[in-house]
């Protein structure tokens, strides 16, 4: 019997085979999820912000940040027995509000940030839903590695 | 006792804007005294609505000696109350707005946010400076990962001050919220004498 979790905005949480893992209305954060088919090992975590260095107190909440809380649930599902050959599907990142301001551009910089931190963890990203301007709600199928992205805006696609 | 102040803040903004918007729509409008939240950004969410309610969200940014941003989230009620307001209209989907509905609603977030604005200014003698009116329609979760994102770099929970209207005796369920960043807070508390 599959179980669905739900992991919320600054979270992350794995599960075994059959489960099904789910996060909703990204808008800038970003989904993150990796996914090891040996096992069925998953994990998804909704990230909000690029760096928790660069801000102060930041390693004070490190699921909040893509350079945390990537690395921490990649060690988590490593404890439980995820080989080598994980890879990952990421989605989110969108610019919400058109602006100039660079404060607002922070969908780019997660994107970037994510991008960049599992480039170093040596994780393929073999599908990506990213950028543009909607919010999207991703679903994670363990089962087979499917993610289902879904916008009230523009409808469903699977990565 | 910060509490009660910042609902009084709460009290006077909302009020100062709600007049504004009873002018524009020419409609008795009424608030109800307005809630202080300080709540992680995941039950900020669930209260704001649920993550994946579709809204029209018009963000503002303020600065000056407060910084942070005033959000509305209008629900369906009020977007077509705007609407058949300004365009005869009595009913639109949220996906199927014209751009000119869109610029009257963000044009009254524009209104309301200045009001609010400036009567808070008054009250703690500050100058607060209001920006550009943004708008899109999404889930609420995706618009609110915004606000979440660039005032919630300091801290784990969002302080808002949420205010309800009541429009023809019935309550309208769009949400003004007043978001402050912490640092701003404690500046706003000072001027107005509650901390030392």
């Amino acid at each position: 019997m599959s179980q669905k979790f739900i992991v919320g905005i600054s979270d992350w949480k794995i599960c075994g085979r059959d489960d099904i893992l789910v996060t909703y209305a990204l808008g800038s954060c970003i989904g993150i999820c990796l996914y090891d088919k040996i096992t069925g090992l998953s994990g998804l975590s909704h990230i909000m912000l690029p760096d928790s260095k660069s801000i102060a107190g930041g390693s004070a909440t490190p699921m909040k940040f893509a350079d945390t809380a990537i690395p921490a649930m990649l060690s988590a599902m490593r404890a439980k027995g995820a080989c080598a050959g994980i890879t990952a599907k990421i989605a989110g990142g969108a610019t919400m509000f058109q602006c100039n301001g660079a404060q607002f551009n922070i969908g780019e910089r997660n994107i970037a940030a994510v991008r960049a931190v599992l480039g170093e963890l040596r994780i393929p990203i073999i599908a990506a839903d990213t950028g543009l301007n909607y919010g999207r709600t991703v679903t994670f199928y363990s089962e087979n590695g499917a993610v289902e992205v879904s916008s009230t805006v523009r409808g469903k696609s699977v990565i | 006792m910060e509490i009660d102040v910042l609902t009084e803040v709460g009290n006077i903004g909302s009020g100062n804007a709600v007049t504004a918007f009873s002018a524009m729509i020419g409609r008795a409008v009424d608030i109800q005294v307005p809630a202080v939240k300080l709540l992680d950004f995941q039950t900020a969410i669930d209260f704001a609505g649920g993550a994946e309610k579709l809204v029209a969200g018009i963000l503002v940014q303020i600065s000056g000696d407060i910084e942070g941003m005033m959000l509305f989230l209008l629900e369906q009620d009020m977007v077509d109350l705007i609407v058949s307001t300004f365009f005869g209209q009595n009913t639109i989907s949220l996906l199927e707005l014209t751009p000119d509905m869109s610029s009257a609603l963000t044009e009254t977030g524009n209104i309301m946010s200045g009001s609010y604005v400036n009567a808070i200014a008054e009250l703690a003698q500050m100058k607060i400076n209001v920006g550009v009116p943004m708008m899109c329609v999404d889930m609420i979760g995706a618009i609110m990962s915004v606000p979440v994102s660039i005032i919630g770099e300091m801290s784990d929970k969002l302080l808002f001050i949420d205010s309800y209207l009541i429009i023809d005796g019935s309550e309208i369920k769009s949400k003004m919220m007043l978001l402050p960043t912490v640092n701003s807070l404690d500046t706003l508390l000072k001027k107005l004498g509650v901390t030392a």
